[in-house]
């Protein structure tokens, strides 16, 4: 995947911009990483979502070890969760005791999700892990988005209405027992399926260099029942801590995080996601859902042609410690 | 790259000739750079090795036809390589080899081809090419090096080689005279840091007559050589100052675009 031998005048052109990173150990352009950025966060403002079940695909279509990807992309995540947790602070969006009990999950999720990548490193095994793990969250999550989106613009169309489950209906999962009240949200639920949730998206996001937003979101709503005026916002908080924690672990154990590329990937994202914002207040939201789900899937498709398709070449070295550099 | 030849020929000369046994001939050798710094964008390079074969009161005067073999051998690391299988209708690594201490660039440059300086022995006792260096295997509990065509070895080697950081050249080393020679050192862009072994041998009729030795070292400098050490050595703080650097960016990004 490295860059092909090309003629001497457009390698000159080239060096201009070209950035040497230092930890993916590879030279990129720097207005391709920034472009990457900007339209993911784009997308991410669009849809309200962290981007980085994008990002990192992204990153490693371009050439860059899936393990520096996933490891770059959760600082980068933080950057733009903090901007929007931020904002939904000041609306006072974002419930402080459900993201208290998120986190508890959260936390114990993502340092086991290090270590998991950590083990599967040394196995030799992460990348396809990675890879597999990628299609089936996205082909699944995207399947249903994209069915989810179909259906309610076929029902919009037919002008029938929009029959949601009515609020008031109760769960097995409101039968657990540790019940709290969570004031700003207006619900009394049980902590253990809220530290269940925390812990899965932890693990996942750790792994695979998500902040699972996308996923999170619809399972508070769904399972958990959150109101819509607090989920965005406390689903940030959860993303923002796990995505922190998860920078700190990967730095401290697999020495893979690479600032100079997450900081290029931050100033892109951020600045991508104000006009996102403002292109996605313009889309009805069942045709939001649709393009999402396509999205979601299409990436998940990628992957999974990677995995089928015979290599180019079935061989590959790695550094295995020894003598450090 | 600076030239700082003179300086390193004269301290090369006074080592040569200290170390200089009682051979019939002796080599002095000396490249043009000892200390090679390679920046952000650096996108490769060249050193230049040059010397000559002295020869002394008991070379045998009808001596001439002299061959060389220069050896560049860069920094060890532990290497494995991995092959990928179809298993499940899905390309996975399904098995691996680990090289021990096996060089991060290594070079053989020679002024004809091996098998018309010396026999097939003498290649393999010198390791004189690829195919002959040593590449310490791990094979279950047993170290070794394979047979040449190996699978993994030739994997190994082949990747090392698209990525010019493994090369063999056997005209790469230039007679000026019959006694003075020079051979260029690629260097990719993607050399690894350290110091770099050379090891000069002067055949003649198939034989090693004598051998010296010379190094260079590569140093990468700059920002990111900075950060590549910091988060190696020092990942705690790494890892803070990028945490901090994302809730700065972040915490930025919501002023600047503040709306209400």
């Amino acid at each position: 995947m490295r860059p092909c031998a090309c003629a001497a005048a457009n390698r000159e052109e080239a060096t201009r911009v070209q950035l040497y990173l230092p930890i993916a150990d590879i030279p990129v352009n720097v207005f391709l990483i920034l472009a990457m950025g900007a339209a993911v966060g784009f997308v991410s403002g669009m849809f309200g979502i962290g981007g980085g079940f994008l990002m990192t695909p992204l990153l490693i279509f371009v050439g860059i070890a899936p393990a520096v990807a996933v490891a770059s992309v959760a600082s980068h995540i933080a950057a733009s969760s903090f901007s929007g947790a931020i904002s939904y602070w000041r609306r006072r969006a974002i419930d402080p005791l459900l993201a208290a009990v998120l986190l508890v999950g959260g936390t114990a999720g993502t340092a086991l999700g290090v270590w998991t990548f950590t083990y599967l490193r040394s196995l030799g095994q992460l990348d396809l892990m990675i890879a597999l793990s990628y299609v089936i969250l996205l082909t699944t999550v995207g399947g249903l988005m994209f069915w989810e989106g179909l259906r309610a613009m076929l029902r919009a169309r037919r002008g029938g209405a929009v029959t949601l489950r009515k609020p008031g209906s109760h769960g097995w999962i409101h039968g657990l027992p540790l019940k709290l009240r969570f004031k700003r949200s207006k619900i009394y639920l049980s902590v253990i399926p809220i530290v269940v949730v925390g812990l899965v998206i932890g693990f996942i996001g750790a792994i695979m260099g998500i902040g699972g937003g996308f996923i999170l979101v619809p399972l508070m709503i769904y399972l958990l029942r959150v109101p819509t005026s607090t989920v965005i916002g406390t689903s940030m908080v959860l993303t923002l801590v796990t995505m922190v924690i998860a920078t700190m672990l990967h730095a401290m154990t697999n020495h893979l995080v690479d600032a100079v590329l997450a900081l290029i990937l931050m100033v892109g994202g951020v600045t991508g996601a104000q006009f996102g914002a403002r292109a996605g207040q313009k889309i009805r939201g069942e045709h939001l859902r649709l393009l999402l789900g396509l999205l979601v899937l299409a990436v998940g498709i990628r992957f999974a042609v990677e995995l089928v398709i015979r290599p180019q070449d079935l061989y590959s070295i790695r550094e295995s410690g020894g003598v450090p550099p | 790259m600076r030239l700082r030849a003179p300086l390193a020929i004269i301290g090369l000369l006074t080592l040569t000739l200290a170390a200089a046994p009682a051979h019939a001939e002796r080599l002095i050798v000396s490249v043009s750079n000892h200390r090679v710094t390679v920046t952000p964008n650096y996108s490769g390079g060249e050193l230049v090795l040059f010397g000559s074969v002295e020869k002394d009161a008991e070379t045998p005067a009808n001596r001439g036809n002299y061959d060389l073999v220069v050896t560049v051998s860069g920094p060890r690391a532990d290497m494995v390589t991995r092959r990928k299988a179809r298993r499940f209708g899905i390309w996975i690594n399904t098995d691996s080899r680990q090289f021990l201490e096996v060089p991060g660039y290594l070079a053989l440059f020679s002024n004809r081809p091996f098998d018309e300086i010396a026999s097939a022995d003498v290649q393999r006792r010198q390791q004189l090419g690829l195919n002959n260096v040593l590449l310490m295997q791990r094979v279950g509990s047993d170290y070794a090096d394979v047979v040449p065509n190996d699978a993994f070895r030739s994997a190994f080697v082949r990747l090392r080689s698209e990525h010019g950081l493994y090369r063999e050249a056997t005209s790469a080393v230039t007679f000026l005279t019959p006694t003075l020679f020079r051979t260029g050192i690629p260097l990719p862009a993607e050399v690894p840091i350290g110091i770099y072994n050379v090891e000069i041998k002067l055949f003649t009729d198939g034989a090693l007559v004598t051998k010296t030795e010379t190094a260079f070292e590569i140093v990468k400098v700059g920002f990111e050589q900075f950060v590549a050490i910091t988060a190696r050595q020092n990942g705690f703080a790494y890892g803070l100052v990028t945490a901090f650097m994302a809730l700065m960016t972040g915490w930025m990004a919501s002023i600047v675009f503040r709306k209400d």
